[in-house]
């Protein structure tokens, strides 16, 4: 019987995908691979650099392997490695990714001196006084009144939307975006309902919290309904 | 087995040992046996105002590091029968003198013969307010109307709430000038008690009377004219469980006119 390639090259509109078997041990993987790549080399023409996309099944790689695979590809001429793409993701991952998409659920008052971090979108059934900051790598809803620092995500994630039932930060921070209230703020007009999200021009906008329907469609978890 | 009320606000000056003196000073007057402890070590001023200065022999720390019995440092006051006491500070030393666990140690000891014992704690958020509320089984909040005390008093509630073994704290608003309240150049009642969302326990009216009575050393609410000693009064009672509206601030010297159009029932 023929042995079966641990190593296969596919060619698709956007570069080569390469998949790479998940039976066999990580160093006779490596072993094909600078093979195939090395006589694949040779009936390619010197042309413009092809992507790569790399399919590990089954494989977990940790982050030295992962690299050492990229650098494997990268030595041959004209490969530009992309991704590596795995089934396989390790607890703490997970649990990061998790912590990360959840909606953490928080019933007080934020006073003066107090922080609170969550790692995905935070819901605050409270008030933020002033002094006090919350912060989440996600969205920050409130359902009291905002009168401290909300920093919604923390981690760079543009997209993300403070909002609140009565808007009157002392600042709101988004990403690395930074707003502040004006020194003499004399209007006692009642903020309630607002929102608060980065514009194009990378500038933190306050506007009425129904503009969001328009502007972070990605908000929505909930499928169907009618 | 009696209970610990440790009176605090974070910021200085709003008026914690007035508040403190006088609470317990309608405690007595309302027949239970109390004790002021002055916590503020290194700057007592407890004994001052209760006009106690003279009788000090033995202070908080002395007792804590065993020179003295308690019973010994505790300073009788002679206007009630029994009924009040007040454990001074040391002025000598600073607040490290005295460690949280020390406190808590001898405020069981003074819960087991008092009824109340009333907490003196400084100002600040530093050992000294740790070592203040180390024993307390409650908390009052003092605050004024500025936006500066209110905001040390949202911090202050933050560490209370923290601090667990405190039931939930009460507000108490000192220094109401009615007239800037109506004016809207100060806070009002009802938006610092939203802002801060505890109970409110009592209100205070700013009342030169305070000043002078303090001077002498004779607590407000020794004086039963005094508007500010009846709202202490009115305090003291809700501290043992009564239900008192809230007093009205509005001047008693209305205008003639004013009399005439209440006399005809006109609003």
């Amino acid at each position: 019987m023929k042995k079966r390639q641990n190593v296969t090259i596919k060619g698709t509109k956007d570069g080569i995908v390469l998949h790479l078997d998940d039976s066999c041990s990580y160093y006779e993987l490596k072993k094909e691979l600078d093979e195939k790549l090395s006589e694949n080399q040779r009936t390619q023409a010197e042309r413009q650099s092809t992507p790569v996309k790399v399919d590990v099944g089954n494989r977990y790689l940790n982050d030295a392997q992962r690299e050492e695979i990229k650098d494997l590809i990268r030595q041959k001429k004209n490969l530009v490695v992309g991704e590596i793409e795995s089934n396989v993701v390790t607890k703490a991952e997970v649990d990061k990714l998790k912590a990360e998409n959840e909606v953490v659920t928080v019933s007080r008052i934020i006073r003066s001196g107090q922080v609170l971090e969550v790692p995905g979108d935070l819901l605050l059934i409270g008030d933020v006084n002033p002094g006090g900051t919350v912060i989440a790598g996600g969205n920050i809803f409130i359902m009291g009144s905002l009168k401290g620092i909300a920093h919604a995500g923390v981690f760079g994630n543009d997209q993300a939307v403070i909002t609140a039932s009565s808007m009157q930060p002392s600042q709101l921070r988004i990403s690395d975006c930074l707003n502040r209230a004006p020194d003499n703020a004399q209007n006692n007009d009642k903020r309630e309902m607002e929102c608060a999200y980065i514009d194009e021009n990378h500038q933190i906008i306050v506007d009425r919290l129904q503009v969001l329907i328009q502007l972070r469609p990605n908000l929505n978890r909930f499928e169907g309904g009618h | 087995m009696g209970e610990a009320i440790v009176i605090t606000s974070g910021k200085g000056g709003v008026g914690k040992t007035t508040t403190s003196a006088n609470i317990g000073t309608a405690l007595a007057l309302q027949g239970k046996k109390v004790c002021l402890v002055d916590t503020d070590i290194g700057l007592r001023n407890l004994d001052v105002v209760m006009g106690l200065e003279n009788r000090i022999i033995y202070d908080l720390v002395d007792v804590v590091e065993g020179r003295c019995k308690i019973h010994q440092a505790l300073v009788k006051d002679k206007r009630f029968e029994d009924l009040l006491y007040l454990l001074p500070a040391a002025q000598t030393v600073d607040k490290s003198a005295v460690t949280p666990e020390q406190m808590h140690k001898l405020i069981n000891e003074l819960k087991q013969d008092y009824d109340y014992i009333v907490i003196d704690c400084p100002a600040g958020i530093e050992q000294g307010f740790q070592n203040a509320i180390a024993g307390a089984d409650r908390a009052i909040v003092v605050t004024t109307p500025e936006v500066s005390a209110v905001r040390d008093a949202d911090r202050i509630i933050g560490l209370l709430e923290k601090a667990n073994t405190i039931e939930s704290p009460k507000l108490v608003i000192n220094r109401i000038r009615n007239h800037m309240m109506k004016t809207g150049d100060m806070l009002d009642v009802d938006e610092i008690t939203t802002h801060l969302s505890i109970e409110l326990i009592g209100i205070v009216a700013d009342d030169e009377e305070v000043i002078k009575a303090s001077n002498h050393g004779e607590p407000i609410a020794l004086n039963p004219n005094s508007k500010a000693s009846i709202a202490y009064r009115n305090i003291a009672r809700r501290i043992l469980g009564e239900s008192i509206p809230l007093q009205p601030l509005e001047d008693k010297n209305k205008s003639v006119f004013g009399k005439i159009k209440q006399f005809f029932g006109v609003r």
